[in-house]
Order: C-alpha cells, then sequence, then structure tokens
C-alpha cells in the first residue's frame, strides 16, 4: 500500500512538473490568445452592485461605468485645480436665463425663474457594437422576443451572434434623464434632481400611476424641462439658477441610453438571466464591457467606434517633468482590454502586485496596515516605498482626495453645543487637545492632511500657507502651522466654565460621548484619543454602533460628537459648504440632510445662498472666505482631515497621475508589454529545491514504514516474541 | 426503504419552516428594512422617499410577521415572512437585493466550490485512511505515539495559519503555483493544487486521529486476531478485515458531508479567490442582502437533510443487517 501511494505521489509530482511547462508557472493570468494590448488591474474587495448609469453611485462602480459611458461634460486629465471640459459636447453648454414666461432675462434680475441649457453634441459619437442595435432585413430589431423561452439560449451579451451599432442622438440624452425620473429605476438622483430639473417631479408622479407589462417607452412621455431640439441639440430648463448644475452634466448620471437598448432589456426572460442595463452597460465612451463576471472579473475592451480623442498637450506645473506629457496629442486610448480581477484578501493582491500579475496596486490607504507596512516607509520627507518595491523601480501615484473626514460637534448638544463665547472656548479647547498631526501619523501612516478649512486643496476657497491656517488652533511659526498650546487650551478651558475639565458651578468632571463606527475605531485609537482629552482633564466615552444606528442617531440629533465624512461631486466650494447649511440639517429637513452637525448660524445660510448662484470670481471668492472664517471662529468640527491614498505601478505603466474627481482615466494609460514580459519571467523564477526535499522527505517517512513492514511480515514467530 | 424516505423528506418540511423562521428572526433583529435599503441605496442623497421606493420595489414594506391593517388570513400572508418564505418553498429564490437573479448565481457559482471541495474532501478521506491505517499497523511504538503527537498539533493549528502559511511559501516564496484565482477553463487545475493542498493538509491532524481511534477499535477484535493467526498479511488484515467493519462510524461523518460540498467553503475562497457559493455567503452577510442569506441557507438545509438520509442509505449499504423502516 504505502509503495504504491509513494510511487503514485512521485508520478503525480512529475506529471504536474512536466505539465507546467516553461516558468513562470505562478501566472494567474490565462494564456494570451491574441495580440491585443491587455492592461491587468484589480477590483477590490468586492464587485460593483450596479452599472445602470440611473442606478450607480459608488465610486467603484465609477471606476467601469467611466470608461463605458460619455457624459455632456468631463474634467481635463491633467490640470489642476480641476478644470472642467466639454465631452460628448462640442462645445460647453450654451446657458440662458429666463422669467416665468420664458422670455430672455440678465442672470441677476430678479425675475429671474429659469436657466436653460443648450447641450450640441459632437457629430462623431457613436455607440459600440451591440445586439440591442442589430437589425433584421427588414430594419426591424433582431433581437425582440414574445416570451421568455424565445431567447433563452443568449445567456450573456457574447451569446448574440449579430450586433449593430449607430450614432448618438440628443434624444438618448433626454431619454436618460427620463429614466433618472422613472421610479421603477429608484434612481438615488430622483429627489435630488427634482428639485432643478423642471417638469421631473410630475413626470415620475405620473409614470408612477402606469401599470406596466415589460417596457415601457418613455419617449411617449415628456417632460417639461427637457427638449429635442435636433438630432445633435438638447435643452435642459432648470428652475432658478444652480451654476453647479454643470458639474453634474460630468457625472455618468447624464450619460445617454438609446431606447432601443433600454427595450433590449425589457424582452421577457432577460432579467432572470442577469441580463439588464444595470448588468451590461451600453455606451459611446472609450471602451465597452465584454464580459462581466462579477464572481471573478470584468473585461473591458476598446470600443472600435470611438470618437476622435487625443492625449492633453498642456498640463499642471510640473507634469512636464514628471514626465506626464510625453504623450501629448497622441491618440487615446493606448491599451486595448482592461482586466479587472475580483480581490478580497490582501495577501494574494499584493503578492501578485509584486510577482509583476498586476500593473497598478489598486487603492492603499494609510489605515490598511498589513500592506502598508510592507510597501512604504515614513522617511523624514514622507511616505516613501520600501527597498522591495525600490528594486522593483515601483513608483507611487499619491492622491489627496476631493474630501474631508471629521468628528463634529452636534450643535444642538447641550454640553458641547451652543453658540455662546463659553461654548466656543470649550470647542476650540477640544480642538486643541486632539492633536490631528500626531493621530494621521499614528492610524493613517501620514496619509492625510490635517485640514484647517472645510474645502479642501485642490478646490477653490481652499488657501495654501499663512493665509489658508485656521488662527484659533494654531499659530504660524517659521513657515509652518504650530499647533496651540496644552496650556491654551487649558486656559480656554477655565473661560469656558470648565477649570481642570470640571464644571465651575457643580465641581462635576467633564465627560464628553463620541459616536464611532465600530468598523472605523479600533480600541488603540479610542485609547490614544481618551489619552489627548485627560491632558486637559476631559473624560472621554465612546459608544461604538454600526452604520446603521449611527446613522439613526444622526436623524434623530441623539449625538454628541460623531465621525462623518464627505467625497465631493464636483470640484466646487458649494459642495463642501452646503455640509454646514441649516436647512440641510437633520432636524431642519427631517430628511437625511449633509449638515449632520445640525449647524444653525444666519450669517452663514445667507452667505451660502448668495454664493451658490455667483459664478466663479473674487465676489464669490470673498463670500466663501467669510464662511470659512465663520466655521473655524465657531469650532464646528472637532478635527477633521484630507484622506490620501497610494496607488503603485509597476515601471512599464505610463501616465498614472491621479485625478481626485473623474475616473474616466483609464484611456490615458499606457503600458509597454515588452517589459512587463521580461520582468515578468525574471521575478517568477520557481524555486523548485523544496519539491525535491518533499519527495526525499516522504520517502524518509514511507521507508522506513515498508522496510517495518517487510521485517514484520518475514519475521519468525520466535523473533517475534 | 421507499416509505422510510418519503417520511423522512416530509418530516424536512417543518426542519425547514424552523430554519427559515430563524434565519428571518436572526437577520432581522439587527437590520430592519431601512437598514437594507440604505446599504443599498449608497450614502448621499438618501431621501425617505427613495427608501420607501426601494421597500416597495422589493417587497419590504409590510410588517415583519402580523399584519394588523389586514384582514383574515392577509394578517399572515401579506407579511414580510410569508412572502419571502413561501416562494422559497417552491424553490424560486428570486433576485438578490442587489437586483440579480439567485438561481443563476447559485448555479453558476456551485461548480467551482465544487471544483475544490470535491479532490479536497476525496484525496483528505483517503490521506487520513492511509496515514491512519499506517499508524494503526505501528500501534503502541515510539511511531504511533509521535504520529498522535504531531496530529494533536496539527488539529491545535488554526486554518487561517495553513492558507495563509500555504500561499507565502508555496506561492509567494517559491512561486510554484498562482497565489489566488480560478478559470473555469483550461488550467483550473493549475489554481486548486494550493487550496487542496492546503485543505488536505489543514485536515489531517483531526482526521487521520479520528480513524486511528475507529480502527483500532476493531483492530483488537476477535476477529483481527483470527485472520492474522491464519496467515493473512497486515495489508489484507486492515485493508479487507478492519476499514470494512470501521466503515459505519466512517460513513457517518462523511456521507452526510457530500451534499453540502457544494456549498464550498468561505475562507479557502475567499482567499483563494475561487468565485464559488462559500465566498458568495460570505459577500453576502457584508452587504447585508437578506434575500441570499435566506436562500443559501434554506439550500444548506436541504443538502444537510439530504446528507442525513443518505448516510441512513449507505448503513444498509455497509452492513447488510442493517434495515430501514
Amino acid at each position: 500500500m504505502a509503495r504504491a501511494s509513494a510511487a503514485g505521489l512521485l508520478l503525480l509530482g512529475v506529471a504536474l512538473l512536466s505539465a507546467c511547462g516553461d516558468p513562470p508557472w505562478n501566472n494567474p493570468h490565462p494564456p494570451v490568445t491574441d495580440d491585443l494590448l491587455t492592461y491587468q488591474s484589480v477590483m477590490t474587495p468586492s464587485p460593483p452592485k450596479h452599472l445602470d448609469p440611473a442606478i450607480s453611485y459608488a465610486s467603484d462602480e465609477s471606476l467601469f461605468i467611466m470608461q463605458i459611458y460619455e457624459p455632456p461634460m468631463g474634467y481635463h486629465f491633467l490640470k489642476r485645480p480641476y478644470e472642467l471640459l466639454p465631452a460628448a459636447l462640442a462645445a460647453f453648454p450654451q446657458v440662458e436665463f429666463l422669467d416665468e414666461q420664458g422670455a430672455p432675462v440678465m442672470q441677476d434680475d430678479p425675475d429671474l425663474a429659469y436657466t436653460r441649457y443648450t447641450l450640441r453634441l459632437r457629430d462623431d459619437l457613436r455607440y459600440q457594437p451591440h445586439p440591442s442595435f442589430a437589425l433584421d432585413a427588414q430594419g426591424a430589431p433582431r433581437y425582440l422576443f414574445a416570451n421568455a423561452s424565445a431567447g433563452a439560449q443568449y445567456r450573456q451579451i457574447p451569446d448574440f451572434p449579430e450586433v449593430g451599432d449607430r450614432a448618438v442622438h440628443a434624444n438618448d440624452y433626454v431619454y436618460a434623464i427620463k429614466r433618472l425620473a422613472d421610479p421603477d429605476n429608484a434612481s438615488p438622483m430622483l429627489g435630488f434632481m427634482s428639485q432643478y430639473i423642471v417638469g421631473m417631479k410630475e413626470f415620475s408622479e405620473q409614470l408612477a400611476g402606469i401599470s406596466r407589462d415589460g417596457w415601457l417607452n418613455l419617449d411617449e412621455f415628456s417632460m417639461r424641462g427637457l427638449t429635442v431640439e435636433d438630432a445633435r441639440t438638447l435643452s435642459i430648463t432648470i428652475q432658478g439658477r444652480y451654476p453647479q448644475f454643470v458639474f453634474w452634466l460630468a457625472m455618468p448620471f447624464f450619460s445617454p441610453v438609446a431606447p432601443e437598448v433600454d427595450r433590449f432589456y425589457h424582452n421577457p426572460g432577460f432579467e432572470e438571466r442577469n441580463l439588464t442595463l444595470d448588468w451590461w452597460p451600453v455606451g459611446a465612451g472609450p471602451f465597452m464591457m465584454v464580459k462581466n463576471d462579477p464572481n471573478s472579473e470584468i473585461v473591458l475592451q476598446r470600443n472600435p467606434n470611438y470618437r476622435q480623442d487625443f492625449f492633453p498637450s498642456e498640463g499642471a506645473p510640473g507634469d512636464l517633468e514628471a514626465g506626464f506629457l510625453q504623450d501629448a496629442g497622441q491618440p487615446i486610448p493606448f491599451v486595448d482590454r482592461a482586466v479587472f480581477r475580483l480581490e478580497k484578501e490582501v495577501l494574494p493582491l499584493w503578492t501578485k502586485f509584486l510577482q509583476g500579475y498586476y500593473d497598478r496596486s489598486g487603492e492603499v490607504h494609510g489605515n490598511t496596515n498589513g500592506v502598508f507596512d510592507q510597501a512604504f516607509v515614513v522617511g523624514p520627507d514622507g511616505v516613501e516605498v520600501s527597498g522591495e518595491l525600490s528594486e522593483h523601480d515601483i513608483s507611487m501615484s499619491p492622491d489627496v482626495k476631493p474630501g474631508i473626514y471629521y468628528y463634529g460637534f452636534n450643535m444642538r448638544d447641550p454640553v458641547v453645543g451652543g453658540y455662546s463665547e463659553e461654548k466656543r472656548k470649550l470647542r476650540q479647547a477640544l480642538q486643541i487637545a486632539f492633536s490631528t498631526e500626531e493621530y494621521l501619523n499614528i492610524f493613517y501612516k501620514g496619509n492625510g492632511i490635517a485640514a484647517h478649512n472645510i474645502i479642501p486643496p485642490g478646490i477653490a476657497g481652499h488657501l495654501p500657507g499663512e493665509a489658508g491656517v485656521n488662527p484659533y488652533v494654531y499659530d504660524w511659526v517659521d513657515g509652518a502651522a504650530k499647533r496651540k498650546s496644552i496650556d491654551y487650551a487649558r486656559q480656554l478651558l477655565v473661560q469656558a466654565g470648565y477649570p481642570n475639565g470640571r464644571d465651575a458651578r457643580t465641581g462635576e468632571p467633564l465627560k464628553i460621548f463620541i459616536d464611532v463606527q465600530s468598523q472605523a475605531v479600533g480600541n488603540t485609537s479610542m485609547n490614544w484619543i481618551s489619552r489627548q482629552f485627560s491632558q486637559i482633564g476631559v473624560q472621554v466615552e465612546f459608544r461604538p454602533a454600526d452604520w446603521s444606528r449611527t446613522r439613526e442617531k444622526l436623524l434623530t440629533g441623539n449625538t454628541q460628537i460623531f465621525s462623518h465624512g464627505w467625497l465631493a461631486d464636483y470640484p466646487d466650494p458649494e459642495n463642501f459648504l452646503f455640509l454646514l447649511y441649516g436647512p440641510e440639517s437633520p432636524l431642519e429637513c427631517e430628511c437625511d440632510g449633509s449638515n449632520n452637525s445640525n449647524f444653525l448660524h444666519e450669517e452663514y445660510d445667507d452667505l451660502f445662498r448668495r454664493m451658490r448662484v455667483l459664478p466663479a470670481g473674487p465676489e464669490r471668492d470673498a463670500l466663501v472666505a467669510r464662511m470659512v472664517e465663520i466655521y473655524r471662529s465657531e469650532a464646528v468640527w472637532l478635527y477633521a482631515f484630507y484622506p490620501r491614498d497610494i496607488y503603485l505601478n509597476n515601471s512599464w505603466v505610463y501616465n498614472t497621475k491621479r485625478h481626485g474627481i473623474s475616473k474616466a482615466t483609464l484611456k490615458y494609460l499606457r503600458v509597454d508589454d515588452a517589459k512587463r514580459q521580461k520582468m515578468r519571467k525574471l521575478w517568477n523564477q520557481p524555486v523548485t529545491w523544496p519539491l525535491y526535499v518533499g519527495a526525499l522527505l516522504l520517502l524518509a517517512l514511507v521507508l522506513p514504514g515498508i522496510i517495518a513492514y517487510r521485517r514484520r511480515q518475514n519475521a519468525t514467530a520466535r523473533n517475534q516474541e | 426503504m421507499f416509505a422510510y424516505i418519503v417520511r423522512r423528506l416530509l418530516y424536512a418540511i417543518p426542519i425547514l419552516i424552523g430554519v427559515n423562521l430563524l434565519t428571518f428572526m436572526l437577520f432581522f433583529v439587527v437590520n430592519s428594512p431601512d437598514d437594507m435599503a440604505v446599504s443599498q441605496l449608497g450614502e448621499k442623497y438618501v431621501t425617505p422617499q427613495a427608501i420607501a421606493a426601494w421597500k416597495e420595489k422589493n417587497g419590504y414594506d409590510k410588517p415583519l410577521f402580523i399584519n394588523g391593517a389586514a384582514e383574515g388570513a392577509g394578517a399572515i400572508t401579506e407579511t414580510i415572512f410569508f412572502t419571502k418564505s413561501l416562494k422559497l418553498f417552491a424553490f424560486d429564490f428570486g433576485r438578490s437585493e442587489s437586483g440579480r437573479d439567485i438561481t443563476t448565481d447559485v448555479s453558476t457559482r456551485m461548480w467551482p466550490s465544487l471544483a475544490v471541495a470535491l479532490p479536497t474532501f476525496i484525496v483528505g478521506i483517503w490521506v487520513n485512511i492511509c496515514v491512519a491505517l499506517l499508524v494503526v499497523m505501528f500501534h503502541a511504538t515510539r511511531l504511533d505515539r509521535w504520529a498522535v503527537f504531531l496530529f494533536v498539533s496539527l488539529m491545535s493549528i488554526s486554518y487561517l495559519f495553513y492558507i495563509i502559511g500555504g500561499q507565502f511559501l508555496v506561492a509567494k516564496t517559491w512561486k510554484l503555483v498562482p497565489i489566488s484565482g480560478f478559470q473555469a477553463e483550461g488550467q483550473a487545475w493549475k489554481f486548486l493544487i494550493l487550496p487542496v493542498l492546503v485543505g488536505v493538509v489543514a485536515g489531517i491532524g483531526s482526521g487521520a486521529r479520528w480513524y486511528r481511534t475507529l480502527f483500532l477499535e476493531e483492530a483488537n477484535q476477535d476477529y483481527v486476531r483470527t485472520a492474522r493467526a491464519k496467515g493473512a498479511s497486515e495489508i489484507s488484515i486492515l485493508f479487507r478485515h478492519i476499514l470494512p467493519n470501521a466503515l459505519i462510524p466512517i460513513l457517518t461523518g462523511v456521507v452526510v458531508l457530500i451534499p453540502s460540498l457544494f456549498m464550498g467553503s468561505l475562507l479557502i475562497e475567499s482567499f483563494f479567490g475561487i468565485p464559488g457559493l462559500g465566498s458568495y455567503m460570505l459577500d453576502a452577510i457584508k452587504s447585508q442582502d437578506f434575500a441570499i442569506v435566506r436562500s443559501m441557507v434554506f439550500i444548506g438545509s436541504i443538502l444537510y437533510i439530504l446528507g442525513l438520509i443518505l448516510t441512513d442509505i449507505s448503513y444498509t449499504w455497509a452492513d447488510p443487517r442493517v434495515r430501514l423502516s
């Protein structure tokens, strides 16, 4: 038995070794069968939930749909501050201001009732090849089925043998906006956009009352604020003035959806086979989806019908030196295919990246300790790549996100809330005691920037240097911001009526309560925070809860200090300053408002209303500066920081500059495949000695057994005794 | 036997209702339909209207167990529990909260699970039995004592250690196989070597020790001494006499697992990137997808019941004296 086992194992080992072929043996990618240049990357830690442009509203989903769809507007890849550009449009939208009767008025006219945006499309926009556009000999749609069994053989989009395409019409953009309003799609934009787009609310209510069986052609219903002028021109009318609307035009919600695509996906039985627009997007962008296996990988391929597009010839200061303009003027996209593999665990992802099987690492955050410790060392000049990564010539692409994470005070709380001088001083004392810089260094490995301003870098209203310092918490010393001393914080506490951290009237110790999301904050972090406040004699109690419970507390105002964050939808100060706008308080609007601090400040709200409708310029900048001053002087948040994450790039990937707002950057990436193949081979030579050692070890275990067994079998009765 | 099987299948119905009820209660103790809606709709601009629309679209706009507003039987039937549970018994698993068809997902993902679980199961049993018989052959020797020590040591090590250690040594340091991933076509074996190896090695300690105990019990029986006295070889004694007689307890532990192999392994699939049902379940729990959790628990319960029935049937094959009535 043992002999047979050993022989079997050896044979198996030999067979496996011979079947492995030429090294490397650890290549996780399937053998290449074509000459398409493929970019290899990851999706982590879970696949996208929605890819329907009317529904999708998560950044990990944007990674895909922003390559497939082309909204009217886009962003300059290199320039900072972020610069909005026409994408599917031939030029910037034409803006007209109208009164109630639809007559043109000046933008500051008190009779202004509406703003009309006229959008003129490029003439070379064309959809990707797709079966929904395939026509039969009579010119009728090729794939429309009367019942579920008729099309049962098609389980995925590549199963359809015939495809077609067509030019993008202005009506497709109108149809897409109608889909936002269709209650059947449950778009997250419906509630928000209904406030602006004229007739959207009524349109939605009209559709809600219609019983439907299969596809509902939205072209049969009209929305007051939408007009198709001609095949390439449409207009959108919104209520009043809302200059930020143009930023929304750069989001996937406003990407075109062809009615025949919508009809195709409403074929009977398609939904049961996951053949939906939510799963198989159809666009006119640089790439199209050719495989969607959420369990393992998503594959995008170059859209052969993509319009003419070129790498930008201008960039931000320093881009030329950094090599980001090497491909200036070249036609894009550079890669033919992009494969995104699902990686849930850190070790496999990291190992494959270091072995060269992934071109880029995906986002590496400062608080993902395992990876971070391997990848980086925190040196005198900040975060640097570790020795192992340097040997592989791996570069990093850091990105300060246009977002802010913070611990906010509930301004309605009887202890820390309120607008009196004492309350302001109490909050400022707490702000000074919490060393954000130390916190970021310890718990985020320096990957974050302490916020002096509610507006992050790269967005108008954020000032660098001395002009941007929060004077209530910091002093400007020797060319750098220095946190005020703990002694000063103690003085503020005395003035606030809490000498040595005790209530001067009752003698009771001051105890603050912080609601934290249990998954986001660990014990070490909580202990550190407690120690910080103990310096000024203040006690802390943490109340950990999951997001659902935390959200409930915020909605009801049942919190004292809470953790929260915001990532910008668009690069405008309005998208941050609204976080403290009074009517956005959940207690005021009785909704899921964004002003979770319940900050109510008459001047601030008035400034916000004026700032919101002003175009960019000195007047608006002055209002923004005043609002920032109010935010600082009222000490609304305990601490805040701008998150920073890092992408790591193998040396054969080019044009890796990050864009904080737009994810439509795949088309700019270039890969040197020859170098990639060479390095992969070099880094992945198998170590075979463990196989031989293993075989010998097995033999060493089995052989004594065989010998002992044979001896026992051959032994005489006397010997056995 | 037919009557026995029918009776056992009928017993399964109240068990499944109970399991379903328990899953339902446990899930909704920590999650409300509103939480589910927020989880699916994202964190920005989630209006009460959007939450209400999501609940209505997905059938969570009713009371959980009792509908006080409904009349007659509607008090029971017009509830989330009833509407969601009834379809399960018709094997209509419906759609996940994110909109995907669960039946399609389950039928696609069970094969990768099986591709890992089946070889791990078969090779694992074969290795464990061989090792246990080898140790039994050297019972009461120094080899036996060291083997038991080794088994206990292997049992004491966390499963995660085997996974991470295996990945670190075999895939990262020695670069012999891909560290994770799966390809349904072509070179699937390349991706299965490491998870199967890890699964087998991690199971040797407990498996071989368990079989050793069973075999030792049989090895001291009279019929073994008689066989030895008649001059039968040790191999013959082990495989033709001891093994068949130890089959009943082996079958008890083994056959029940066979149908469950489809369900996959939570840890192995997650760490090795196997797109099977184990990782499907784990993802569903993380994303509060009750439709998937409910369906998977239901399928798991059915497969377990099936496993128990198969175990009973296998007794009649292993021991002709056993009769099912």
